[in-house]
Formats: C-alpha cells, structure tokens, sequence
C-alpha cells in the first residue's frame, strides 16, 4: 500500500474527486497571488491617501515626561503629529469575551510606559517616506522607571497564580514521592514571533460616521466591533475587508491600538489614512508567543507505568495585561496516570502582552510533556514509543469521558512503519555517517477541537453559477477552496462553478478564525446553507408551473454536473440556468448557520463578535481532539553542534479532510514552524534596556527552505461526527504540536546530550 | 523628507571627484546602503552613482592571478569558471553568503564595504551609545546581547564582528585592494576598531575601489570556504574558516598553508599561528585539531559568544582535514 492509498483510505472519506468535500482541489485563490492580482489590505489606492507612521518609546517603563514636535510639524508634508495629547480620546472598548469595557477614556498613544517599542506618538505625512523623516524628528523624553525585563529576570519574581488553570486528581505529590522511578526536568521556551511575511497595518477611511477599514483580519466581526465601541457608533457603520492575509499564526484576530491611530488620524484629516508597521515594529506593537518555564515531575513504575505527574508552569505577560499559555493543556490529556497535579502562574514584565501563537498553550506544553516522557523512557530502558503506547489514555484522563475519536495508536504505527522506527539502535551516540550524529526522537501532539458558529450565504445566479459569502477568511490555509467544495458538491455544481467570496464584514457572519476551528463550523454553515438554496431550487423547479419538470409530480429531482434531472432518469434534462429562466427566477439565495434554532439576534451577535462561546471541546459526552505522532531524523555536526533535520514522518488524525491536499500543507506548514521553534527561532532581550534586540528577519531566524527536508505526512484520521458538521477535526494548529519535543528527542538520541531550553543552537551542543 | 542630491557619475575619475565632497556615499548595488539608510545608519549627502560605469564588472582569470571588477556582482564572480578551478574557496565564500537576490545585485567592491551587523550600531533611535556611528558615545554592545560579537581584535571601544565571507578568502589568498593609484593587501584595507572603530577600511575621500587582484597559487587552487551557522542559508557565519593546502611531492606534508577566519573577529581573520605550526608538518588529523587552537590566541569572549572560541578551531580543524583529501 502506497502512502497516497493511506491518505485517501483514511481522513478522505470521499472519492477524490475535487468538485467534492475530501477532493484534492488546487487552491482557487492561489493564481491570484502568483501572479500578483490578488489585493491585500494595504495596497488599496485611494484618493487622497495620507501615510501614518509611529513613534515608539525607546525605555521600557516610566512616563513620558515631553513630547517635542515641533520639527516634526514642520517638516515637508507632514500633515498631523499625534500625541497622547492631541489624539482625541476614545472609548474603551470590550474584550473579546464580551465584558462590559469599564466607562474610562481609553488612548492608543501611551503616557505610562509599560514595555519598550510602546507607541507613544504619531506622524501623518502625505508620503510615506516623508512620515517616516518626520517621525525621526520627533523627541520624546522620559522618565524612566526600574524595568522587569523578562521571566528570568531576578526582580521578575513567582507571579500570580492562576487558580483557574489548576487540574488536579488523585494525590500526585504523595504518588511521586513514592514513585520507584523519578523525574524531574524544567523546560523552557523563549519569546517566539509569528513573523508573517505581510506586517501589520491597515487603511481607515471615513464617509460621516461610516467607517471602513481594509485591514488583514482573523476575525472580522470581532474587529469591527472593537472599533464601532472605539470610536461610540454602531456596528453596522464598520466595514472590514480583508480577502486577503498574508499570514496570521494568531497575530490578526484582533484591533490593536495601531489600529486605533490610524483611524483617528482618518477623522481628524477627514482623508483615508495608511499604516503599515515596519518590520522591527511587528516585534513590539503586538504579542508574540510568550516565554514559558515548565517543571514536569513523573513517578513511574520501572515498567515505564506513569504513576504521577506535577506539572507546574510560569508565563510571561505584561504589566498592564493578562495574557494566559494554558501549560497543562497536554499534560493533562496525553497519558493515562492515576494522580496528577497541574498549576500555573503568570509573571508580569515590561513586554507588550503576549499573544496567540499558532497553538498557544498546545504547543509549549506538549515541549514539557513529551520531553519528560522521553527521558523517562531512557530512565527505565523502554523504547520512546513503545512507553507512549504504555501510557496510552484509553479515555480523557482529566475530563473521564470517552474520546470523540483518537487516532493516535494509528498514527503511532503507521508513523513507525513508515519511518522505520524499528531499526532505531537504542543508545544515545550509536548512530553516525562520518561527523554526522545521527538521532531518531518521537513525540506526540494534539490539539482540542473548538467549535463555535458561523453563518454562510449562498446565492445560485441566473446563469447558473453560484455565489457563497462568508465575513470569514482565508490566510492561506484555503478557506476560499473548500467550501467551494463543500458548495459544489451539496449543491451537485462543478466547484469551478463556484465563486467563494470572503473577508467583508457585509457578509454573513463569523466569528474568529483561530483555534482550528474556522473549517469545520464554515463546511458546516456552507453545507447548511447550500441545502436549503438547494431545496429552494428543486422546489421550485418542482411547483412552479412554468417548470419543464412541473407536469412530473416528482417529489424530488436531481443536480449533478449542474444539471437537474428526475430521479428516475424521465423526463426533461436542463442547465440550472435553463430552469431558472424557466420559471422566471433571476436568483436564488439562503442563508445557513450553525445556530441553535432559536438564537435571537444578540446571541448571534454575541456568538460572533466575541470568544464566549457554549461550545467546548468536552461538552456532551465526549472528548473531542486532533492528534499526532511525529517521527523525526536529525543530523547533528559532533565538532560544531549544528543540528539539521534530515527526516521527518508525521501520521496526524485531524478526522476527515475537506481537502487533503491543503491539509497536508497547513501540516507541512506547522511542522517547519516547529523546526523553526526547535533549533532557530528566539526573541532575545538586552536586559538592561528592556527590549527585543533581533527585531528582524535577518536576526531573528526562521527556516528556509535549505533547513526543511522533504516531509511526509500520513493522515490516519476517520469521520468525527461529534466535532463537526462533515466530520473534521482540527488541522492548522495540530501539526506544530509536538514537533520541539521530537527534534530535542532525536538530539538527545544523537549526542546524549538534553537540551531542556528552546531553541536548540549550536552553543548548546558543543 | 531627508533630502539627498543624487550624482550619476560619468567616469571612474569623476566619481572618484564626486566622492570626495563631504557626506558623499557611493551607490554600486545598494544592497548594503539602501539598507543602512533604512536603519537611520548611513545618511549620505549625495549618493554617487557607480553602478553603470563601464569596464568595472570584468572578471579575468589567468595563469597570474584573478582580476576581479569592483562592479561584478557576487553571482558573477561565484559562478565564474576559473574563479570556481582556480580559487574554490572565493567562489565557496561567495555563494554562501547571502541570499541569491541580494549576491544578484550586490558588487564585489561594495561586499568589501559591507559593515557590521552589530544590532546596536543599526539601531541609533533605541541605542544612540555607539562608537561606530559617533566616536566617543560609548558601546551598547559591551554588556548586552552578545552571542554574534567578536572575540579576536575587539577594542574596549568596539566589539563588533566583521560579517562578510568573501573577504576572508581574500585575507587568506594575499588579495590586494585597487583604489586608483594606490593599492593595499586587503589584510590592511580593513582595520581594527581599536580606539577609533569608526574607521573601517584604509579607503580615503577621493577614493574608489577599482578592482580587486588575486595572484594565483597552488594553495588557492587547493581551497575551501567551511561555513558554520545555526541555519543552513542565509545567515552569518557563527565561525568560519577559509584554508588552502599546497602539499609537497610525497602528497602529505604541508608546504603552504593558508587559514583565516570569518564570523570571530572584527576584521577578516588571516591566523598565521596556524600556518607556521602546520607548514613543513604531515597533515594528520591530531596535529591539526591541535595546531588549530592557534586560531583563536589572544580571543576575548563577552559572555554570550564564548561558544566561538571553541567553536573556530573546530572549524578551522575541519576545513583543513577537508581540503587535505581533497584530490
């Protein structure tokens, strides 16, 4: 059996065809962005056009004691300098759960300094490059405070505990204290940056108190809220568009206080207004994934039986905000243990507050997990894998209730099959080409399924081509191609036939796309929405008497190829269009969602404008959860400590795919973020000023193609009928977890050396 | 709009005039300029524009030596065919430097103007201390993050690492530097910070790199270019080492050793110590490793970049073993 055979037995239920849900379609918006057609927020052209440009503080607490410009405002072209004393205030808005904001005037531009590369000033100019000469010209004072500068910082202290994040059963420290076997390691995970390729930054425009941004968005409904409750008008007077993102990883889901400038330099000027961060700025303007020290303790029997586990875990966030990295997310689901313990803290910094990373929490927990896992394994003498199969959690350990579906075993075997996992020479140093340390590490990952709601139109026109709209987006992970698939194939219409229209807040609503969750509520909603246009087209095509099917008293007919026809085969076949001209129709439109049936509208405003969602991942009577197995080969140099990934095989169980082509990319996507995360990718701090010094792609390092061997993927996932509408589970975030662990596995593996602290560089190993 | 006069020079002579007014910059690739305009580092009064003058980009090979245009751009030189036979480890330095848009646009003569990566000698707004950029503010660098700071030929000044690959090929071949009239050993175009780091190279107002010479050697010809960095492309060298072998007849005893070194110091590193220890010695592999310590005499860590001073004599060690089987 073929690998291809593999993935088309497993996650892709259907028969490939690419005008169905589980075909192999290409992306449909992927010609677009080759050849440069495709507008991203920022490249919109508008008429009188004026160029923002921040001024950041360059201390990393204290207060702004004056702000001089003077030589800004008279530099060529500058036509607004922007303080916290001239920008007029707005509204604090809610949060994105939904909490009524505190009636307190709120300033995007900070008088109160709380991390370096705050934005305390702006300058608007009628070119860019001239804002950009003028906002060097502007001189801010301060007066500086004593700085916490990050985590290990010795005034950075225990920080708050964060009751709400404890899991406990059974009594972990008496079973760890008597435990045979012990573990006990702190892992560590730096700073890390999302770095997508198109920076922050968007353009405000104002018509009256109409207010429409073009702004690369994760979350278009909840955007617009923010800046409707900003600037006191109502929802509907914010349009965000958004078709196009140029990548999120979590960074643009939500209004920053950018954001917030750029629209009042809008309204003050009366002019559209552009924004665009600079590169170094994405470092300190919004959060990236926040630094994390973990403590995992393991009692085990000497057959590798975990008895125990006391995890406990520290974040970072900043002074003003809370900013939470669930740490016992996968130590609690993972393994089967009788007694555990799981509790966190947060430590308040001078950083901007952290923020969504392509699977916050997941992601460094699983690095303590399946690290600590592994070094147990050596400690007991049990193979990394067979101790995982040991420990295997044949129900949810922490929330006991039945899995949705857990493919893990699967992927465990298939993973090893393909890999190879069976010649691995046990000891660590016993594997080497020339100077070449050879390793093989495993780990685990998963990720929960989160489910929300979301809301689709579709609209079959009078040529018989259809129309889905959605306020929802696609950043790449190819929203716009499956449900142009899901459409066409509900509705029996070739996906060609399809044109899916994203990323305007006009549009049908949803919420945010994060969490994984974005494809399975929007198949759904398309499914839903496609069936009743569906329905509505049969039923006319069945009861108006202009009809050609109408003398047939069929109770149904039949669309395939965008054809109707009886199901008997008697009867008239016509072109959709044909039958709409018919009856004189010039479209048809439904709207679907995932709504309970009786929502009132501010539930559903509720429901998309904010994260307060009923759905959890263990509502009901199930645990619902991707999960993966990654298998990976690293070649480490025994005189220069480069570590270089020569291998990886990754078996993931994300349920169904709606598109296994573009599963296997976002998978493919995470796993070299994980490569990245494992050996490169670290925002360091000079202590002493508080600030991210590699604020930039040269600097701070993300792979590149020469660091990523060919990567195969193997989906072993089946149907989930409890986590969504079609039956998948998540995709985008699920691939990354567990990537660090095996790379730090593998080096184990390699040099018998553990490196508990991310990224693994050369330094380390020498 | 910080305003800038732009001169399109017709001549070698005349921008060679041009250069010599105050604040003026000459512009080839602008690979390195534009870039350290956008930091808010270079702030030049009039750009002189060299890129299109004629008869500067030629490269020849010959039984001599190489003769490399100060206007041929690092692809050209790294792929050219008696370059890559002649003198493997320039073609080797060259194509792993960089990424291939910016080795496209980017000229020779400019690649040896390239200036340090120093995050705080690009950051004047967060880190205005920087002896570099204005003599007697003081160094940032000392004291903060320095995991790619230089541990040979640093100051109390300036600890800033030399970032380039080419050069250090350079050192190690006897490259010499055409500026005009006056010609200098690429070892002596570029300086050490000492108590003046902002006085890179020995190039002086009026003066333009012309050409850089390469004379021909049985231990060019034996060379390499080893690289040593966390990512595989497009990022400076954590240690690096450029070595050429000329072995005697009996094909194991070393008659002309060549070794420098890139990402460790403050200027290419030609490291003469390793040379002497090696030169009249059979090339075996203890010897090596042990001669190879003489990189790194007299380096001086800050901290965070100790791991270079055990890392380059590893380098050095291999490329020579590598370059010593090689056929």
């Amino acid at each position: 059996m073929t690998i291809h055979d593999l993935r088309t037995r497993h996650g892709d239920a259907s028969d490939g065809s690419a005008d169905q849900v589980g075909g192999r379609l290409s992306r449909v918006d992927g010609p677009a962005k080759i050849t440069g057609a495709a507008k991203y927020a920022v490249e919109q052209q508008l008429e009188g056009l004026a160029h923002a440009v921040l001024v950041e503080s360059t201390v990393p607490a204290g207060k702004v004691r004056a702000i001089d410009t003077a030589a800004a405002e008279g530099a060529p072209g500058v036509l607004l300098v922007l303080t916290p004393d001239t920008i007029p205030p707005l509204k604090t808005a809610s949060d994105w759960f939904g909490t009524p904001p505190p009636d307190v005037p709120y300033c995007p531009l900070a008088r109160d300094i709380a991390f370096s590369g705050q934005h305390v000033a702006a300058v608007v100019a009628e070119s860019f490059e001239q804002a950009v000469a003028a906002a060097a010209l502007v001189k801010v004072s301060y007066d500086e405070a004593p700085a916490v500068a990050d985590l290990s910082d010795p005034k950075a202290g225990d920080g708050i505990a964060i009751d709400m994040m404890t899991k406990e059963w059974g009594e972990a420290e008496a079973a760890f204290a008597a435990a045979p076997v012990r573990i006990c390691a702190a892992y560590n995970t730096p700073r890390e940056y999302q770095a997508p390729m198109e920076p922050h930054g968007l353009i405000a425009a104002w018509q009256g108190d109409r207010l429409t941004v073009w702004e690369p968005s994760q979350w278009l409904d909840g955007m617009a809220r923010t800046y409707a409750e900003w600037f006191a008008i109502p929802f509907e007077n914010v349009r965000l568009v958004s078709p196009y993102i140029g990548g999120g990883f979590g960074s643009k889901a939500l209004a920053l206080s950018h954001g917030a400038v750029a629209a009042s330099a809008a309204k003050m000027l009366g002019r559209p207004v552009r924004l665009v961060m600079s590169r170094p700025q994405t470092f300190t303007g919004y959060g990236g994934r926040a630094a994390t020290r973990q403590t995992v303790t393991l009692g085990a029997d000497r057959d590798g039986k975990i008895q125990s586990i006391v995890h406990r875990g520290v974040n970072e966030t900043s002074m003003g905000g809370m900013w939470v990295e669930p740490l016992g997310s996968v130590t609690s689901v993972m393994y089967a243990t009788p007694n555990f313990s799981s509790k966190q803290n947060v430590v308040r910094v001078n950083s901007v507050v952290p923020g969504a990373m392509r699977a916050p929490g997941e992601n460094p927990s699983a690095f303590g997990i399946e690290s600590a896992i592994d070094e147990l394994a050596y400690e007991v003498g049990i193979d990394p894998l067979e101790i995982r199969l040991r420990n295997y959690a044949e129900q949810d350990p922490h929330a006991r209730k039945a899995w949705s579906t857990r493919q893990l075993r699967e992927a465990f075997v298939a993973g090893a099959e393909a890999f190879g996992w069976a010649r691995r020479s046990p000891a660590p140093r016993s594997m080497r080409d020339g100077n070449q340390l050879i390793g093989w590490g495993v780990a685990a990952g998963t990720y929960p399924v989160r489910r929300a709601y979301g809301e689709a139109l579709v609209r079959i026109l009078a040529d018989g081509t259809v129309e889905v709209e959605s306020s929802s987006i696609d950043m790449g992970q190819g929203t716009y191609t499956i449900l142009a698939q899901t459409a066409a194939e509900t509705l029996g219409v070739p996906a060609d036939n399809v044109v899916v229209k994203l990323g305007d807040s006009r549009f049908a609503r949803a919420g945010v796309t994060g969490g994984s969750r974005l494809a399975g509520i929007m198949t759904g909603a398309v499914h839903k929405a496609a069936g009743a246009a569906l329905d509505h087209l049969v039923g006319l095509a069945i009861s108006d008497p202009r009809s050609p099917f109408h003398a047939l008293q069929a109770n149904t007919l039949v669309v395939a190829g965008g054809r109707v026809s009886s199901p008997r085969g008697d009867g008239p076949e016509v072109s959709i269009a044909e039958l709409l001209a018919s009856v004189g129709a010039d479209q048809i439109e439904a709207k679907g969602d995932t709504m309970p049936a009786n929502s009132t509208a501010e539930d559903r405003y509720k429901a998309y404008t904010t994260i307060a969602t009923p759905l959890t991942h263990t509502d009901g009577d199930y645990s619902r959860h991707s999960w993966c197995a990654h298998f990976i080969e690293v070649r480490v140099d025994e005189d220069f400590g480069t570590v270089r990934v020569s291998r990886v095989v990754s078996a993931l169980d994300s349920g169904r795919l709606y598109n296994p082509k573009l599963a296997e990319s976002q998978w493919k996507g995470g796993i070299i973020m994980g490569i990245g995360q494992a050996l490169l990718e670290e925002g360091i701090v000079d202590r002493r000023h508080g600030r991210i010094v590699n604020n930039n792609l040269a600097d701070y390092l993300v792979p590149t193609n020469a660091d990523i061997p060919d990567i195969q993927t193997i989906s072993v996932g089946i149907p989930d009928p409890h986590s969504s509408a079609l039956g998948g589970k998540g995709v985008g975030e699920l691939a990354i977890v567990g990537v660090a662990p095996a790379i730090a596995n593998a080096v184990f593996h390699a040099t018998g050396k553990r490196v508990r602290d991310l990224p693994i560089t050369l330094e380390k190993l020498i | 709009m910080r305003d800038f006069s732009y001169l399109r020079a017709t001549s070698p002579a005349a921008a060679r005039e041009a250069a010599a007014l105050p604040g003026a910059m000459l512009l080839a690739g602008g690979t390195t300029l534009v870039d350290l305009a956008k930091c808010g580092v270079a702030e030049p009064a009039t750009l002189v524009d060299i890129s299109h003058l004629k008869g500067l980009d030629t490269i020849e090979v010959g039984e001599q030596g190489a003769r490399l245009g100060a206007l041929a751009k690092m692809s050209q030189v790294a792929g050219h065919e008696g370059i890559k036979s002649r003198f493997p480890a320039v073609s080797e330095a060259l194509w792993q430097a960089a990424s291939a848009q910016i080795r496209n646009m980017a000229s020779i003569g400019g690649n040896l103007m390239q200036r340090t990566r120093c995050p705080y000698f690009r950051d004047p707004a967060n880190f205005p201390a920087c002896n570099k950029r204005e003599p007697g503010s003081g160094c940032s660098a000392i004291g903060g993050v320095t995991r790619g700071h230089a541990v040979l030929g640093t100051s109390e000044a300036c600890i800033a690492m030399y970032p380039g690959d080419l050069a250090v090929a350079l050192v190690a071949f006897d490259a010499t530097v055409h500026l005009g009239e006056r010609q200098l050993s690429v070892d002596d175009f570029f300086l050490l910070p000492g108590s003046t780091p902002d006085k890179e190279h020995a190039i002086k107002p009026g003066e333009m790199i012309t050409q850089i010479s390469i004379p021909a050697s049985a231990a060019a010809r034996r060379s390499t270019y080893l690289k040593v960095r966390d990512r595989q492309s497009y990022e400076f060298a954590a240690a690096s080492a450029a070595v050429g072998i000329e072995l005697e007849a009996d094909g194991r005893t070393i008659r002309d050793l060549r070794v420098a070194l890139g990402g460790v110091a403050t200027k290419p590193w030609r490291a003469r110590a390793v040379e002497e220890a090696l030169k009249g010695k059979v090339l075996e592999e203890d010897a090596v490793r042990h001669a190879s310590l003489l990189a790194v005499e007299g380096a001086v860590d800050h901290g965070a970049n100790h791991y270079k001073i055990e890392l380059a004599p590893r380098v050095v060690a291999r490329a020579i073993l590598k370059t010593g089987a090689m056929a």
